[in-house]
């Protein structure tokens, strides 16, 4: 299949219900899989860091967490993209879907964050520049939230979405650099928690099974929730009632 | 496109689950005034502001040379005048005319430096047409023209679209009145009317 | 008259019919100030230190207020949609808008924060450098809250959801601009963060104005 033809299919909803039917499955066994060995391995056999003993271990949830909740961001930022530009269905709907993962993973990373942070710290919360740039994405997320639910048509919420995504993904590096100027001119040297020292191969390996585990997570979680989305809103042509009907889902 | 103004193929739209029209096709020739009509809801005002492209979702083909478009909002700030009004329009058109002379077409002679806060909404709507005089173009779109206008309104708009079209413009206007001109060209929208 | 300054001569005749309108962002930012003088006691030292957050902060939120008005009353009277459809090209007169907003607001701001400096008891070597963040860094203001205030423009209570769209990409503005007066007072140089404003404003500048394009006519499909 030549890249212009695979290229025109992304833009049909029905071919990619049709392509991804295993997906959830195969994404979902994936991250089951590696989630599972990586945190038991990172919880309980990983050994002890020498600075901060047992409480680095919600490293292991906190550093993946982040990554995907940026990269969710990405990935939204080029969905809209794709929907201003070329007027994608399905871009719109990936647009939809991910928002509401994209925000519990950033909470989740501040949660587990003021988790690590309160033995290494003391305190539950400092603003230290990884913190704050983490705070600002949830707001982006957020804002991104309200107002598609501000907006009662569903096409023209999508397109305000996309216009707003794109506009927070092309600032993102410029408010991470600038809250990591800032912040760091005005902290202490405080403990960074995601720039470890280097790490044995007994650390960080349980860490990078949980961060390939977490990206399946979102190729699960993704796939899965389109499919949904794809039948709710092309509920009015046949071969969605065919599907339905039909009960093979 | 030939020599037509508006040519529209096989267009569908739907809104709210609604299919308002499907397999919609339209040309539009030089000379031609098409009336709109159909109950409330059809879908009229939707199909001009496919047209405009102020409404982007629908299927289907819709070719159009240059236009002006009256809808339901008269498009005149309140706080300038009627003449700020129309010179504004001249600016970002590119047109020439005087907006004194439309003013006096219309029957708003002398109010070129009344504040539009302090005229009716009749004469809103004059002022709106007026516009129509000040930029030239050679479709016209008009949503409901003759809303607030009083008799003599009336006859102001079905002399303008009788003048336009014999000067070779056209016009596609979405009415619950008939237009009272003789070469009409109707095009009903079906539709379930709103409760 | 060519496009630009006939939509600027537009907006003013309509600003200068409307001044309390303009007027009142520019009351709240006095406003803020009293709050703030009020909830800390007054004291000079305390006030001192914190001037230039508290101006950059309340420069931020009287900005949002202002932003409303960009778009409405447009919207509602039907200009608008005339605007997007009639004016080619379609940038110009978006940014002839952008401009009066920001001569009315942003730069009007600039002009009375020498007061507030005073309320604050900001020191004035600190002063200029206030000015050069606030010159540099509120046409950024404008720019990017006009794309969200485009996006808003027909919902009702639009005002809150705006600022919640806006405020985070402002926080760059805010970081540069109240840290280069912190900077200042605590006796370092502060170019680098002017000269970085100042980035900021001439991308916004080339970008947003498509932006803004483009969420109007979203805005504006009913």
């Amino acid at each position: 299949m030549g890249l212009r033809e695979l290229w025109h299919r992304l833009g049909s909803p029905r071919w990619f219900y049709t392509m991804s039917r295993n997906w959830p499955w195969i994404f979902g066994g994936l991250a089951m899989a590696l989630l599972l060995t990586g945190t038991l391995w990172g919880l309980a056999f990983a050994p002890p860091d020498y600075q901060q003993g047992n409480s680095f271990r919600i490293m292991y949830v906190h550093v993946p967490t982040s990554m995907i909740a940026q990269s969710a961001y990405i990935v939204m930022g080029v969905a809209g993209f794709m929907l201003l530009v070329w007027r994608m269905k399905l871009a719109d709907m990936v647009l939809a879907t991910v928002v509401p993962f994209g925000m519990s993973m950033t909470a989740l990373s501040l949660f587990t964050g003021a988790v690590w942070g309160r033995p290494s710290w003391g305190t539950w919360w400092e603003w230290d520049a990884r913190t704050t740039s983490m705070l600002v994405l949830l707001f982006l997320y957020f804002g991104l939230y309200a107002l598609r639910q501000a907006i009662p048509r569903q096409e023209t919420a999508g397109r305000a979405c996309a216009v707003l995504a794109l506009l927070g993904m092309i600032n993102i590096p410029i408010i991470k650099y600038s809250v990591d100027w800032w912040l760091t001119l005005h902290q202490s040297a405080s403990f960074t928690l995601t720039e470890a020292p280097a790490m044995p191969i007994s650390m960080w390996f349980p860490l990078l099974l949980n961060v390939l585990g977490i990206y399946c997570l979102f190729g699960a979680t993704l796939s899965s929730r389109l499919r949904l989305e794809i039948l709710k809103r092309e509920a009015s042509t046949q071969w969605t009632r065919d599907i339905i009907l039909g009960g093979r889902l | 496109m030939g020599g037509a103004l508006l040519e529209i193929s096989d267009l569908r739209c739907e809104r709210e689950g609604r299919t308002l029209f499907s397999q919609l096709n339209l040309v539009v020739l030089p000379g031609q005034c098409v009336e709109l009509t159909g109950p409330n809801g059809s879908g009229k005002s939707t199909l001009l502001r496919c047209i405009t492209g102020l409404f982007p979702d629908f299927e289907g083909m819709i070719e159009v040379a240059d236009m002006l478009y009256l809808g339901h909002k008269p498009g005149v700030n309140l706080l300038l005048t009627a003449g700020e009004n129309l010179r504004w329009y001249q600016i970002i058109t590119n047109s020439h005319g005087s907006p004194q002379e439309a003013l006096v077409e219309v029957g708003l002679a002398g109010y070129e430096d009344v504040r539009c806060q302090h005229l009716s909404a009749g004469q809103h709507r004059r002022v709106a047409l007026a516009r129509l005089l000040i930029c030239e173009a050679s479709l016209w779109l008009l949503d409901e023209p003759f809303t607030a206008l009083d008799s003599a309104g009336q006859v102001l708009v079905h002399e303008l679209l009788a003048d336009h079209c014999e000067h070779g413009g056209a016009v596609v206007c979405a009415t619950h009145q008939s237009l009272g001109l003789a070469d009409v060209v109707a095009l009903r929208l079906g539709g379930v009317s709103v409760p | 008259m060519t496009l630009f300054v006939g939509q600027l001569r537009r907006e003013f005749i309509v600003m200068f019919q409307s001044l309390e309108e303009v007027a009142n962002p520019l009351v709240f930012l006095f406003l803020g100030i009293t709050l703030f003088a009020l909830a800390t006691g007054g004291g000079p030292d305390v006030l001192a230190d914190y001037a230039p957050a508290i101006i950059w902060v309340l420069v931020l939120l009287a900005n949002l207020l202002s932003l409303e008005g960009m778009f409405r009353r447009d919207y509602e009277d039907g200009t608008l949609e005339q605007l997007v459809l009639l004016a080619r090209p379609g940038f110009v007169p978006v940014l002839a808008k952008v401009a009066a907003h920001w001569l009315f607001s942003g730069l009007a701001m600039t002009l009375l924060v020498p007061f507030a400096a005073l309320l604050l008891y900001l020191p004035t070597s600190a002063l200029f450098t206030l000015l050069m963040t606030l010159l540099a860094g509120t046409p950024a203001l404008s720019l990017i809250g006009a794309v969200g205030a485009a996006l808003t423009v027909g919902l009702r209570r639009g005002g809150v959801l705006l600022a919640l769209l806006v405020l985070p990409l402002y926080v760059p503005i805010l970081i540069f601009g109240a840290g280069a007066v912190l900077q200042q007072m605590g006796g370092m140089e502060s170019h680098a963060q002017i000269y970085w404003l100042g980035v900021i404003s001439v991308v916004s500048l080339t970008v947003t104005p498509f932006a803004v394009q483009a969420a109007l006519k979203i805005g504006l499909e009913q």
